[in-house]
């Protein structure tokens, strides 16, 4: 599979900020790349650069196998949905979809159209008054109809109910099977979205801590339980990203665990758990629980 | 889905499940991978793994150009495939929780019986 996304030693500064730190990675073509870290981790940053809504401080950035940077050949083909995007005060959301197709050729409107049925969208309200879901739900549907061979949604669903994510997952799915993009999530939901996802970028304090299929991901880590003594007897020596004790018990979380590993514990007499993604990204992104 | 084990595997199981159930008929077209994908909200390409897992078995087979087929006698394979891997799988759970309970084999084959009869 080409790569869409090339970065490869990528540092951004703010003064004296580091909000991205020497990123090296890749994203394939056609795949749903999750982008996931806390705030302030540098996702947004990243996403800046990468459609050069910022400048890099160093390194460099192939999108489509040029800089994105004043390439109107390379940003057309993008589509960057913003946590909170801006719009015109006088704007309804029949304004952003009319004016969509002049940025977006792939442009779909019947797309759009049943989009807005879905999200129970109101067309003449002016966006200004409408609540932060419906705010959100228009950004979900410039991003989703205007089916940008690359498309960017940065926590794109504050405000957006149980029901209109579920929505937008169902929607991204069925659209991205059957016309094949190259998407990029970013999102806290992490829970949500884990089974979407083929790839998993995870950045932390500016640098990537994890650049890895999402099913090689899932598989590797594990939680060892048992009485605290066993517990800790078999995580010294191994790879493990934090210790929770109740009384004289006690559950380990390693970042991998091979058979061997599995054989040893369960010969200890120590239970295996699943970690889900969301569990892991947090144990790798707590500062007290990376000390290994 | 079950977060232990590969997704992929687990619609690979899933499918077989149909299969054995006969669910899925031999000779009967299966649903896409993109149809999977949308019905259990998971990646296509995870969906096509799962897939073209039962494809190198010899479970489904491709038909260019039209889609995925169960392969004849494919129900008979899998149940066999599965009853050999029963003991490992539900006996011997069974048999460590017995007799952490005190529960002696004739007190099992007894509760079996009885369970059976129901």
């Amino acid at each position: 599979m080409s790569a869409v996304i090339e970065v490869s030693n990528l540092t951004k500064r703010f003064g004296r900020f580091t909000a991205v730190d020497d990123a090296t990675f890749t994203v394939a073509e056609n795949s749903i790349t999750g982008l996931l870290g806390r705030n302030g981790a540098g996702k947004t940053t990243l996403m800046q650069l990468i459609t050069a809504q910022q400048f890099a401080t160093s390194g460099t950035i192939d999108v489509f196998g040029s800089t994105p940077v004043e390439n109107a050949q390379v940003l057309q083909n993008i589509c960057f949905i913003r946590e909170s995007q801006r719009y015109p005060d006088e704007f309804r959301p029949k304004h952003v979809f009319r004016s969509a197709p002049w940025f977006f050729p792939n442009w779909d409107a019947d797309f759009a159209a049943r989009l807005v049925d879905d999200f129970r969208l109101p067309l003449n309200r002016r966006i200004k008054k409408m609540s932060r879901g419906q705010v959100s739900a228009v950004g979900v549907i410039v991003g989703l109809a205007s089916r940008a061979p690359l498309t960017f949604f940065d926590e794109p669903y504050l405000g957006l109910d149980a029901v209109a994510r579920q929505i937008f997952y169902d929607r991204l799915l069925e659209d991205y099977a059957e016309h094949p993009r190259t998407i990029v999530l970013s999102t806290h939901l992490i829970d949500e979205v884990a089974n979407l996802l083929e790839h998993v970028i995870v950045i932390d304090g500016g640098r990537i801590v994890v650049n890895s299929d999402a099913e090689s991901l899932r598989g590797s880590a594990v939680t060892v339980s048992g009485p605290a003594a066993a517990v800790d007897a078999f995580a010294a020596g191994r790879e493990a990203l934090g210790t929770e004790r109740i009384g004289g018990l006690a559950t380990a979380t390693l970042a991998s665990a091979s058979a061997k590993d599995r054989a040893d514990a369960a010969a200890s007499g120590l239970e295996l758990g699943p970690v889900s993604l969301q569990q892991l990204i947090i144990r790798l992104t707590t500062s007290e629980g990376a000390t290994s | 889905m079950d977060e232990s084990r590969p997704i992929f595997v687990q619609i690979a199981e899933q499918i077989e499940n149909d299969i054995i159930s006969g669910a899925l008929a031999e000779e009967s077209q299966v649903p896409s991978t993109n149809e999977f994908a949308a019905f259990y909200r998971i990646n296509p390409a995870t969906a096509g793994k799962g897939v073209n897992l039962l494809v190198d078995n010899g479970i489904l087979y491709k038909k260019r150009g039209i889609g995925m087929f169960v392969t004849a006698g494919a129900q008979q394979r899998l149940r066999g495939e599965r009853k050999d891997r029963f003991a490992d799988e539900y006996l011997s759970p069974l048999i460590e929780e017995a007799a952490k309970l005190g529960i002696t084999s004739d007190e099992l084959i007894a509760l079996i019986r009885k369970g059976d009869g129901k």
